[in-house]
């Protein structure tokens, strides 16, 4: 079912990235008259080129309340999600004030806008938990068997919460829940990112996780799709296909090194004087248990697929080239150079031996 | 040849020319006739690729962390020895395996470890002209344990659980399953090839599910490499995990009561019970209980056969 776009959409969290990206994509799109963003901060410098043709208003989701209601809007899409805490926006406890607070408010604010048609809210992949009786795929219908231990996983759970209210109580609002993976590309900085452009990367000890990447291009494309056409429901937004992280490790060509599982995140912090960083306990709890989702849904009612984890990760590497020890192409180079070693050994072996 | 051809030649080009001392052909990268590489030049320049493979993560791993050229050149490799030289397995039956598409093969556990799943593996890609991958389902235990997790995804394990099972069968792979469980491995020597509890079907429901053809396997031989004369109970509480064995060799002699004693290993595979066509009976309680003793009693039933051909636990 295919009805016509929002005629106005109020766009969550444009002071980061992807809300950035995702108010200009709406901005171009001739079918959308107003796009409005909402943050209650300034965006930085490079994002702001990005902004050009967004009505910006800059308040806490309290104030977003009376905006949200007085704009008339027929979307809302709730961007405003942080994975880390930081610390220029009051660390944890800020983080937690904006995901689950600014959640609860903007959700409320949505419920009060009479002619809201659309409510998109990203969310992650975080929220199947993580547990050692988890299967290996994740389909949308998993149910997660422990609560996470890291932060960002249980903001997801309570903002996933706070969804499945509002879809009680506004029925015939398409509400869609996108559950993305960990987004990678060559401009967009996230902590994961960062986490694979360090020179000496530490992995938790004995364990090798599955991990799955999204495009942040395709995000987008999934994003836009899920706000001008009709996707209610809640899809895995990932690249199929599984990189381990050794693997990803290697193929960024960095090196790995493997702490064990407790005390990970102390001596990650105590070491991110060195560069390194900082661990948290969601990373740990990924690190651990791997996450893989199943994306038939998506690529069944999107008519979109992703591009592959790995495709994903290779153009990542590629702009990320510098500061790698260990490429592709070095470690070709040492194994024909041992190659020829072996060679020449032999041969003078057997020319000494027809000597004698 | 055809008349008038011996003599037909094509007309040479111009001869190339030096252009300023430099020959305006490119010189070729001087190649090595292939008559100079003999068997360890091969085998050198294989393994050095392999590594370079490895350590430039050029490999590929499916979602459930199965890592294909690991396991076949490396973890198969090393079980063969224990398979062929240390056990003398002998194998019967391997032809009631489908040979393509989804099958679950299910078989008796023993053995304190779980050897014989991973001789299973063996048998399937050893003894048949087209070797299977046997996709194991394993307790979750052993996807606690660190270290162990990793190989047991990478040798392509799962953990036991219906999404899983059923998702493996439906992308037409060779499943595995155990279903006594640590009820199996951790038994007393005195209980020797009598089956346990089959636990709730859960495997059955899976199979009927996917429509996936159940093929049982007896497995003779794994109940002597550690037979276990007692469990201490009380450390195996402290320690977490189901049993802690006290066999002949173990813990007395440290790390030596970990080698295997080296019985004579008889592995047959029975006749595929299909369940095409009782896909919507997987919720029955009734007919997955009675298909799971179906199974049970095959099993058995085959324990005591072999067992017969085998008087002697630790014959050539």
């Amino acid at each position: 079912m295919v009805t016509s776009p929002p005629s106005v959409v109020v766009v969550t969290g444009v002071s980061r990235y992807l809300g950035a990206r995702v108010a200009a994509r709406l901005v171009a799109d001739s079918r959308i008259d107003r796009v409005v963003g909402l943050d209650p901060h300034d965006p930085p410098a490079r994002l702001r080129g990005l902004l050009d043709g967004v009505e910006r208003i800059r308040a806490d989701p309290r104030a977003a309340t009376e905006a949200i209601a007085e704009l008339d809007a027929e979307a809302v899409v709730h961007l405003a999600v942080t994975s880390v805490p930081d610390p220029a926006h009051g660390g944890r406890a800020g983080m937690k004030e904006q995901n689950v607070i600014g959640t609860m408010q903007v959700l409320a604010a949505a419920q009060g806008a009479p002619k809201l048609r659309k409510l998109v809210v990203r969310s992650s992949t975080a929220a199947y938990g993580a547990s050692f009786r988890d299967p290996a795929v994740f389909t949308e219908d998993t149910e997660p068997r422990a609560v996470p231990r890291g932060p960002f996983a249980r903001d997801i759970l309570d903002i996933e919460g706070y969804v499945r209210g509002f879809r009680r109580r506004r029925p015939e609002v398409a509400a869609t829940v996108l559950r993305f993976a960990p987004m990678i590309s060559l401009s967009a900085e996230t902590s994961l990112t960062r986490y694979f452009a360090q020179p000496v990367v530490p992995t938790v000890l004995g364990r090798d996780a599955r991990l799955q990447f999204v495009h942040v291009d395709d995000a987008l494309e999934v994003l836009h799709r899920s706000i001008v056409e009709d996707h209610p429901g809640t899809f895995n937004v990932a690249g199929s296909g599984v990189l381990m992280l050794s693997q990803a490790v290697r193929r960024a060509g960095r090196v790995a090194v493997p702490l064990p599982e407790t005390g990970l995140s102390t001596v990650a912090s105590l070491i991110r004087r060195l560069g390194v960083e900082q661990i948290g306990l969601d990373q740990i709890d990924l690190f651990v248990h791997g996450r893989v989702v199943d994306t038939t849904r998506l690529v069944r009612e999107f008519g979109f697929t992703p591009r592959s984890t790995e495709t994903a990760f290779e153009e990542f590497v590629e702009s990320h080239a510098a500061g790698s020890s260990l490429t592709a192409d070095r470690l070709a180079a040492a194994e024909r150079a041992i190659l020829d070693g072996v060679r020449r050994v032999r041969a003078a072996a057997d020319s000494a031996d027809s000597k004698a | 040849m055809l008349p008038g051809h011996a003599d037909f030649r094509l007309s040479e080009g111009p001869p190339p020319k030096k252009l300023n001392g430099r020959r305006p052909i490119p010189e070729k990268p001087p190649t090595e006739p292939p008559a100079a590489l003999d068997v360890w030049d091969r085998r050198v320049a294989d393994g050095l690729a392999f590594l370079r493979r490895r350590l430039a993560g050029a490999y590929e791993v499916d979602e459930f962390g199965f890592d294909p050229e690991l396991t076949e050149s490396v973890f198969h490799p090393m079980l063969r020895v224990l398979y062929r030289d240390w056990f003398r397995t002998e194998v019967f039956g391997v032809e009631n395996v489908p040979a393509e598409g989804s099958g679950l093969v299910v078989g008796n556990h023993s053995g304190t470890l779980a050897l014989d799943a991973l001789m299973l593996t063996v048998a399937l890609r050893e003894n048949r002209p087209h070797p299977r991958h046997l996709r194991l389902l394993g307790a979750d235990l052993v996807f606690r344990m660190p270290g162990m997790s990793e190989l047991a995804r990478a040798a392509g394990a799962t953990v036991a659980c219906n999404p899983d099972a059923e998702r493996l069968m439906n992308t037409g792979q060779l499943v595995g399953v155990f279903p006594e469980g640590f009820k199996g491995i951790g038994k007393n020597f005195s209980e020797r090839y009598k089956l346990q509890r089959f636990g709730r079907g859960g495997f059955v429901s899976a199979a009927l599910r996917t429509g996936t053809p159940i093929v049982p396997v007896a497995i003779v031989g794994a109940e002597e490499i550690y037979p276990i004369l007692a469990d201490l109970k009380p450390l195996a509480r402290l320690l977490g995990v189901p049993y802690f064995p006290v066999t002949p060799t173990f813990p007395w002699l440290g790390p030596l009561g970990l080698i295997p004693l080296p019985s004579k290993w008889l592995i047959q595979f029975c006749t595929p019970i299909p369940t095409a066509h009782l896909t919507e009976f997987a919720d029955d309680p009734l007919v997955v209980y009675n298909l799971a003793d179906q199974v049970r009693e095959t099993i058995q039933a085959t324990l005591h056969e072999l067992l017969q051909k085998r008087p002697d636990p630790f014959a050539r």
